[in-house]
């Protein structure tokens, strides 16, 4: 009786955490606690906890008279709609979240569980940093959990929950995640504070403004999305979990859909503009090809002129990049090739086909992006795409110009399906700066000019001198569109691709 | 009768004049201009000729132009719809002279009925009911003035061009009628090169109610009685009914009557319309006549079974009318929307662009209901910034009044447009104001009900309750479907529970559902409400029985619950676990950013002028800049007090909606 006594009122005192006045107090910030998140984000009733009792056995400056049970951290398991997945919430409330070796030591454990099982990890952060007293004990756990964070990349999907302070070394465990997510107003990272900040650099800086959603999600890239509070964020991780495989030996899930696969959208045979220099909304194509029109969307913020993010066709999961001719014309530069290189790379760990749309109308030119290094960072989308062996279709809806063309899934990047619409034009720039190379004789006269720029706008603003040539599959009416992609995935499933042995590639980082 | 005949119009009118000519058998021609080249009055026409660049008057209204595509083609008649060239005695005579028949009114009729002054004096001569005033022009301010005294105030001071309340003013004294005179004046001689003025007395309770007539050649002349069009934006009619909810049988016969009179007086043939201002004791008054037919048609035709663009094209291939006065009764009751690009949650600007999703819904016609869309978009098309941004002209008819507003809302609710800003959620508030469901209004019912323009409604318990039910019997199915997800842990599925909570309009609805093969009896507040719909996640639009009544929903995608439009609300709809619903009560309201310290551009569009500089003081109501949309000029006015900050843009840029434009300090 004694042990069960024994047991109930543990189990109560590692339940409350750091008690009901740091309840409050975490309540009044606008944040849930570290159980109350992990219950948002399983199934009901599905959650089951490690190490509930585990304490730290730290004895320097008296720490040995407080020894939370949990140690500052929730580990366990549980399912999201019936798929495993592990998890880890850091307790604000128990010493400020703050790492110790136990409390490494819990995470390292659910982690190494998740890559036997494969199973995702997802973490939620919620810490003041290191435990100061543990000294370097504290480090060494951090530096287990990096490892762990390198071991599972690419095995099991990482996904990093910011719901709260994750700053100095503490950030690099999410850095190496999959995704990260933050919570509008309540969370930040960085690698060094405001306060230091100011001493080093005479910078006056908020939390919020060196490292909040807002800045991380829009200006670092560092985030791939942000929300509105805890339980947002929660219910969207939900959702991206339904998207993803468990790991990378399984494909991605499928679910049961209420959309016709045969569906036609005669609007967008009126999609592209008649002309050339008008934008629209890539948005519209993407939403309209995938089941129930759902799009989650990734680094929504960021790097505008690319559009990333998941879909579904017939059921099951398809990443998708898009140049979006609304923002800077839809051409790649610095941000858009790295923003879609990371994602490229991580369709193609996790076995996820990639759908790409294309109207792109070059490079950014300029200083900025030449001296930022425009050519590697390029390199890195275009490494992405030619690596990745999980099926690819592309659709050029207009503009494919110039390297940009190569890069964005070209069928010399071993696209499966390269599928053109009728508007596209398929060629090394536009007529116009072609005309003024190949005839810069006749750069003095605008009669001519403007006839070979005609000439050459005859010649290549149509996607038959491609077809003709091969790299384009076959032209495709846009209406028919999301049903040509459906069939060509389809017919996909059971691609394979046997690449020579490496230990591993060079991506030009 | 006639084997091919144009159309000189586009949009739905066009759209509509081919349909009754292709039931006739005749062949039609379209003509469009560089924007309309896709568009679907083009694509429904035997035959279309390309007539110019976008702006009208390089295209539709170039009479030349027209003129030779009717020679071009061989087109023995040619319809002009509204608008355009419908009343321009020019276009009479070309066509006159070209040997090609005109479907509308002869040139004389046009001619003495499209001067105020003149119809008048007409009306007056053929004892139509007139009101009270001065015809002759007047000299000077201060014989405004004087006159006004004669005709006693609240006088109407009044461009005699004029037209769209443009040169219009009201006085209630001798220092507004002077004032009055003078800017009546001056707007006229801007906007019509005709700076004529007159003054007549101002009808207090105004109804704005019509007569449609219809004239044949052989000198039978009928009414076909009348719509009211009271609910008006700006002098836009907005809404139009048949018949009037207002007038008496007697007042019926005697307006009609006078109408018929008055067309006969001129010799007219083809459809007309007499427009009457009616008082609050029925006392009407001719206002003018309008020699074309007009945008609002279609609820006449639903009451009178009569094709009126038929009729139209019979008289002028010399026909007679088939039906005599005693022919024409009144058989239920018929409302029309009109829906505009206008986006009403911004002061009614003008909204153009891409139709991403466009879905009327189906027109249909039994003995005891009739919904018909009268439309020139589709999906996929294009709201330019060149014409008039009607969309469509919604209409249902029923038996009587109440039935036919009730269909109307229906039909509002599943009609689905996106991509554009739109008036349907404003159309949708009308027809559940008590105040148009009861018959009682005037033509100032808009400007007095939405005094400071349209924020949305707030829908009360029962319609709440009814949405609460719905989206918790939506969401449960579409949580439901999340756990058929593959790679499951087998015997360890989710269990979808029966407990929600619904949270709306800053509400929470606590629901219990017992789901069964059909549907889901949904307990909520105390009450069982029976939920039935082939509703299927991902749906945009539900259509669901909830208790025994049709309730339609369009439905969007939010974290953790439904964008849900219905009625003139547009609503945020949680739906959660009691657990999850109290988690949520401890998360912190945000509120929106403040813009107040920036001039955010309303609409896409062109800066003309920015008003002001950087440091400026400005005041309240002091213009700041003007964009030009949709060919309109459009003032921005401070909202308050404050001083310019900084100007982030400047004359000829072009701004996307929402992009700052000045800041304030």
């Amino acid at each position: 009786m004694d042990v069960l006594q024994e047991l109930e009122t543990r189990r109560e005192a590692a339940r409350l955490g750091g008690g009901e006045k740091r309840i409050a107090a975490q309540h009044s910030k606008g944040k849930l606690t570290a159980r109350e998140r992990i219950e948002l984000l399983l199934d009901d009733g599905s959650f089951e906890e490690f190490d509930m009792f585990v304490a730290h056995r730290c004895t320097d400056f008296g720490m040995e008279k407080d020894r939370p049970a949990g140690d500052g951290v929730v580990t366990g398991w549980g399912t999201i709609n019936g798929r495993l997945v592990y998890v880890f919430a850091q307790d604000f409330t128990v010493m400020g979240g703050s790492v110790s070796e136990t409390h490494g030591q819990k995470i390292c454990k659910i982690m190494d569980m998740a890559v036997q099982n494969g199973a995702p990890i997802i973490g939620i952060n919620d810490s003041g940093g290191a435990r100061i007293q543990e000294g370097v004990a504290s480090l060494a756990a951090y530096g287990e959990i990096f490892q762990r964070n390198i071991t599972a990349s690419g095995v099991v999907p990482q996904i990093s929950l910011i719901m709260g302070p994750c700053a100095g070394g503490a950030v690099y465990s999410p850095a190496m995640t999959d995704f990260i997510f933050m919570v509008k107003d309540s969370s930040y990272m960085f690698v060094t504070g405001p306060d230091v900040v100011k001493t080093v650099t005479n910078e006056h800086v908020t939390a919020e403004e060196l490292g909040g959603a807002g800045t991380h999600t829009k200006k670092s890239s560092v985030a791939d999305g942000a929300f509105e509070n805890d339980v947002e964020a929660l219910a969207e991780a939900r959702r991206l979990i339904d998207f993803l495989p468990l790991n990378n030996r399984q494909k991605a899930p499928v679910r049961p859909f209420f959309d016709d696969v045969n569906r036609v959208e005669e609007s967008l045979d009126t999609l592209v503009p008649d002309n050339p220099n008008m934008p629209y909304d890539m948005k519209e194509l993407i939403t309209k090809l995938a089941d129930e029109g759902d799009f989650y969307e990734i680094q929504e913020e960021f790097a505008k002129n690319i559009l990333t993010g998941f879909i579904r066709m017939e059921g099951s999961t398809v990443g998708v990049v898009a140049n979006q001719p609304m923002v800077l014309a839809g051409c790649l530069d610095i941000d858009a090739s790295r923003k879609a290189a990371r994602f490229v790379r991580f369709c193609d760990a996790f076995e996820i086909p990639l759908l790409t749309l294309v109207d792109v109308p070059g490079f950014l030119p300029g200083t900025s992006q030449e001296y930022a290094g425009v050519i590697k960072h390029g390199a890195k989308l275009l490494y992405a795409y030619g690596e990745a062996t999980v099926p690819k279709v592309t659709v050029i809806t207009r503009k494919a110009y110039g390297g940009a063309y190569v890069v964005m899934a070209s069928k010399h990047l071993a696209g499966d399906f390269n599928y053109a619409w009728p508007t596209s034009e398929i060629a090394v720039m536009g007529a116009k700066g072609a005309t003024e190379i190949i005839h810069r004789a006749d750069l003095n006269d605008p009669e001519k000019l403007a006839q070979h720029t005609q000439d050459y706008e005859d010649r290549f603003a149509n996607p038959f001198v491609a077809a003709e040539k091969g790299v384009i599959d076959e032209v495709i009416m846009p209406h028919s569109t999301r049903k040509r992609v459906c069939r060509a995935f389809a017919s996909l499933r059971t691609k394979q691709v046997t690449t020579p042995w490496k230990k591993h590639d060079n991506i030009p980082l | 009768m006639f084997k091919k005949i144009l159309i000189a119009n586009r949009g739905e009118i066009a759209c509509r004049v081919i349909k009754t000519a292709r039931k006739m058998g005749i062949k039609t021609v379209a003509i469009y201009s560089d924007a309309d080249r896709n568009a679907l009055h083009v694509k429904m026409a035997d035959e279309a000729v390309h007539i110019g660049p976008p702006p009208a008057n390089e295209s539709y209204i170039v009479i030349d132009k027209v003129m030779a595509a009717i020679k071009q083609t061989g087109a023995e008649a040619v319809h002009p719809g509204y608008g355009f060239l419908s009343e321009n005695p020019k276009f009479a005579d070309a066509l006159n002279a070209a040997g090609v028949a005109f479907i509308g009114p002869p040139k004389g009729a046009i001619e003495k009925m499209g001067d105020k002054i003149t119809s008048k004096k007409i009306a007056q001569e053929a004892d139509v009911s007139t009101v009270p005033g001065y015809m002759g022009l007047i000299e000077d301010a201060e014989d405004a003035v004087k006159i006004s005294n004669e005709v006693g105030y609240p006088v109407m001071i009044k461009a005699s061009a004029g037209g769209g309340g443009k040169g219009m003013r009201i006085a209630w004294n001798d220092d507004e009628a002077r004032e009055g005179f003078q800017s009546s004046k001056n707007e006229a001689a801007s906007s019509f090169g005709d700076d004529r003025i007159f003054i007549e007395k101002f009808v207090t309770q105004p109804r704005h109610i019509e007569i449609q007539v219809l004239a044949d050649g052989h000198g039978n002349a009928v009414y076909l009685h009348e719509r009211e069009c009271s609910i008006q934006r700006r002098n836009q009619k907005v809404i139009e009914e048949a018949p009037s909810p207002f007038l008496d049988e007697a007042t019926r016969k005697a307006m009609g009557e006078q109408s018929v009179a008055l067309a006969q007086a001129v010799g007219y043939t083809s459809a007309g319309t007499v427009e009457f201002i009616v008082d609050g004791d029925r006392n009407f008054y001719f206002l003018e006549m309008n020699t074309r037919l007009q945008v609002e048609h279609p609820v006449t035709e639903l009451i009178t079974g009569v094709d009126l663009v038929e009729q139209m094209i019979r008289v002028a291939a010399g026909e007679k009318l088939p039906f005599a006065q005693d022919d024409l009764k009144i058989n239920g009751w018929a409302m029309e929307s009109r829906l505009y690009a206008e986006d009403p949650y911004r002061g009614f600007l003008p909204s153009i662009g891409r139709l991403t999703r466009y879905r009327p819904p189906m027109e249909e016609a039994t003995p005891t209901r009739a919904v018909r869309n009268d439309t020139g978009v589709f999906e996929g098309g294009e709201i330019s910034m060149y014409y008039d941004p009607m969309i469509a002209k919604l209409c249902t008819w029923a038996p009587d009044r109440a039935t036919a507003i009730e269909e109307m809302r229906l039909a509002l609710d599943g009609f689905e447009l996106e991509g554009i800003g739109h008036n349907l959620p404003f159309l949708a508030a009308v027809y559940d104001h008590p105040k148009f469901t009861s018959g009682k209004m005037t033509t100032a019912f808009i400007e007095e009900e939405y005094p400071d323009g349209f924020e949305g409604v707030t829908l009360d318990e029962s319609a709440c309750q009814r949405i609460a039910a719905a989206a918790a019997a939506m969401h449960r199915v579409a949580e439901i479907r999340r756990t058929r997800i593959s790679g499951r842990m087998d015997n360890h599925e989710r269990h979808v529970g029966d407990d929600w909570v619904v949270t709306l309009q800053g509400a929470s609805h606590d629901v219990t559902i017992t789901a069964d093969r059909s549907g889901a009896d949904v307990s909520i507040g105390g009450q069982s409400l029976r939920v039935e719909s082939d509703w299927a996640p991902g749906d945009p639009l539900a259509r669901l029985m909830v208790d025994g009544a049709p309730l339609v929903l369009k439905i969007g995608k939010i974290s953790g619950g439904f964008r849900v439009r219905y009625r003139g609300a547009d609503l945020k709809v949680h739906v959660r676990t009691p657990r999850q619903a109290e988690l949520a009560a401890l998360m912190p309201e945000k509120l929106p950013p403040d813009t107040s310290k920036y001039l955010l551009c309303p609409m896409p569009g062109l800066i003309v002028k920015i008003d002001v500089s950087e440091g400026d003081e400005v005041q309240e109501g002091q213009a700041l800049c003007t964009i030009e949309a949709m060919k309109m000029e459009n003032i921005l006015r401070a909202e308050r007090k404050g001083t310019v900050k900084m100007i982030n843009a400047g004359a000829g840029d072009s701004l996307a909606v929402d992009e700052v434009i000045m800041e304030f300090e």
